[in-house]
């Protein structure tokens, strides 16, 4: 056990934590995690929510299976993590279920799809197997710091844009911005438009970072 | 019959998978770079969605749903399962998958090869737990309503990924500026095609007592426009 003696802060785990953020981002690079992210940012609410839930879930079932993972037969373990990832998911909709029921409508099936959502599974796939548990959370922090980035940032833009507002609050209509002919652009708010954000998000952040830039 | 139209199409163009709920977004980017490996991918989800999301419907209807126990005992009637809904359906999906496979692979060897590989992974594409997740929420009346949905969201995704898997075929001898080539445009691009099949929007085939409904409401906004 070398990492034993490593401090638990050393600079090797912050790079669990920095390397998702941007480098290896799960949705912009890894393209995990699409699904779900795309859907739910028309308001800032449900994709602060989602990402809170998906942090939880992710950091949760990272240390679970990485307890686990020398019990768990190589030829099962899809099962066995989506058994983990399951539970975790229930408990996840039933708190939301309880204290947010809006929200909780609002992301209708989404919640549930948190399951399918690859960025747990490919983590656990490719990192929590292998992985000693504390590493295994810091990983999961990261990557679901990674996936809130975008996440927030695309919802940020599309309930700015799409509806005037933030958080719910009419910030547009606070600025005044009508009176000067400003109108809501409403088809930030379709879905397609999420698509097309997110792509623009893609495009800045490669344009920032020439390494990520793909061949073809 | 024309219930069962209507939510066919519905379902392929109007809620397609991809462009309206961004579902199986994931092996959608991965597996569309060539049309051939697409069309795999896809016949093998509308295949997979045809079977799990009929047997989600029973399992929905006779066993989580609040009095779905009562054919056991009439003492079930207050049991309520649906928070298990998420786990068991996905263990329905992960075993069905599974034994697609072993089935295919046994009487198609053919078949196998071309769809193999697409098989595992699609146990975890979003697109089937969401299929089966939405036949819970809009409760469908019958199997075969839950069959027909189940089918057309799959031929949906087909679609989907043939179209964009064609498309990124032929961009690859265009110009894209070099921080959009790959995923970027991919993107951009889906969003345009939804917003193509947005059009679809608002179409419905009509069963004929509600056309007649619908003759009476023009005649209603004839006589308001005058």
């Amino acid at each position: 056990m070398t990492d034993k003696k490593e401090s638990l802060l050393s600079k090797k785990n912050l790079k669990l934590i920095k390397d998702p953020l941007d480098d290896n981002n799960p949705i912009t690079v890894q393209v995990l995690g699409i699904c779900s992210a795309l859907a739910i940012t028309v308001q800032l609410k449900p994709a602060v929510v989602m990402a809170l839930s998906t942090f939880f879930v992710m950091c949760t079932a990272n240390v679970v299976v990485s307890l686990m993972r020398n019990m768990i037969p190589s030829r099962i373990r899809i099962i066995i993590q989506l058994v983990v990832i399951a539970t975790l998911v229930i408990l996840v909709d039933q708190i939301l279920k309880a204290f947010v029921y809006d929200v909780s409508k609002e992301l209708s099936v989404f919640v549930g799809l948190i399951i399918t959502n690859c960025i747990i599974m490919g983590r656990l796939e490719a990192f929590a197997l292998a992985n000693t548990p504390w590493k295994s959370f810091m990983d999961g922090l990261g990557n679901s710091l990674g996936y809130a980035l975008p996440l927030i940032i695309v919802a940020f833009f599309r309930e700015l844009l799409g509806a005037g507002t933030l958080f719910g609050y009419p910030i547009i209509e606070k600025l005044g911005l009508y009176e000067l002919g400003y109108e809501n652009n409403g088809m930030m708010i379709l879905p397609p438009m999420a698509l097309v954000t997110c792509g623009i998000y893609i495009w800045i952040q490669r344009m920032r970072n020439k390494k990520l830039i793909e061949e073809n | 019959m024309q219930d069962l139209a209507n939510i066919f199409i519905k379902a392929v163009f109007i809620d397609n998978m991809v462009f309206a709920y961004f579902l199986g977004m994931c092996s959608y980017l991965a597996v569309s770079k060539t049309v051939k490996t697409s069309v795999g991918l896809g016949l093998a989800v509308v295949f997979v969605l045809g079977i799990t999301v009929p047997a989600n419907f029973m399992l929905e209807n006779y066993v989580l749903k609040e009095g779905a126990l009562t054919w056991l005992d009439d003492s079930f009637l207050n049991v309520d399962l649906s928070f298990l809904s998420f786990i068991l359906f996905i263990a329905v999906i992960a075993s069905m998958v599974q034994l697609v496979e072993m089935i295919v692979e046994k009487f198609s060897p053919a078949l196998y090869s071309s769809l193999g590989i697409f098989l595992p992974l699609i146990a975890v594409n979003c697109a089937i737990l969401g299929a089966s997740l939405f036949m819970q929420e809009r409760a469908y009346a019958n199997i075969t309503e839950a069959t027909v949905f189940g089918l057309g969201s799959g031929v949906g995704w087909f679609l989907a990924i043939v179209g964009i898997a064609a498309i990124r075929e032929k961009i690859r001898y265009s110009n894209v500026p070099p921080a959009l080539r790959g995923l970027g445009i991919t993107f951009i691009i889906t969003g345009l095609m939804g917003i193509a099949f947005m059009s679809f929007m608002g179409i419905k085939l009509e069963d004929s007592k509600n056309s007649t409904d619908q003759v009476v409401n023009i005649e209603d906004n004839e006589t308001e426009l005058k």
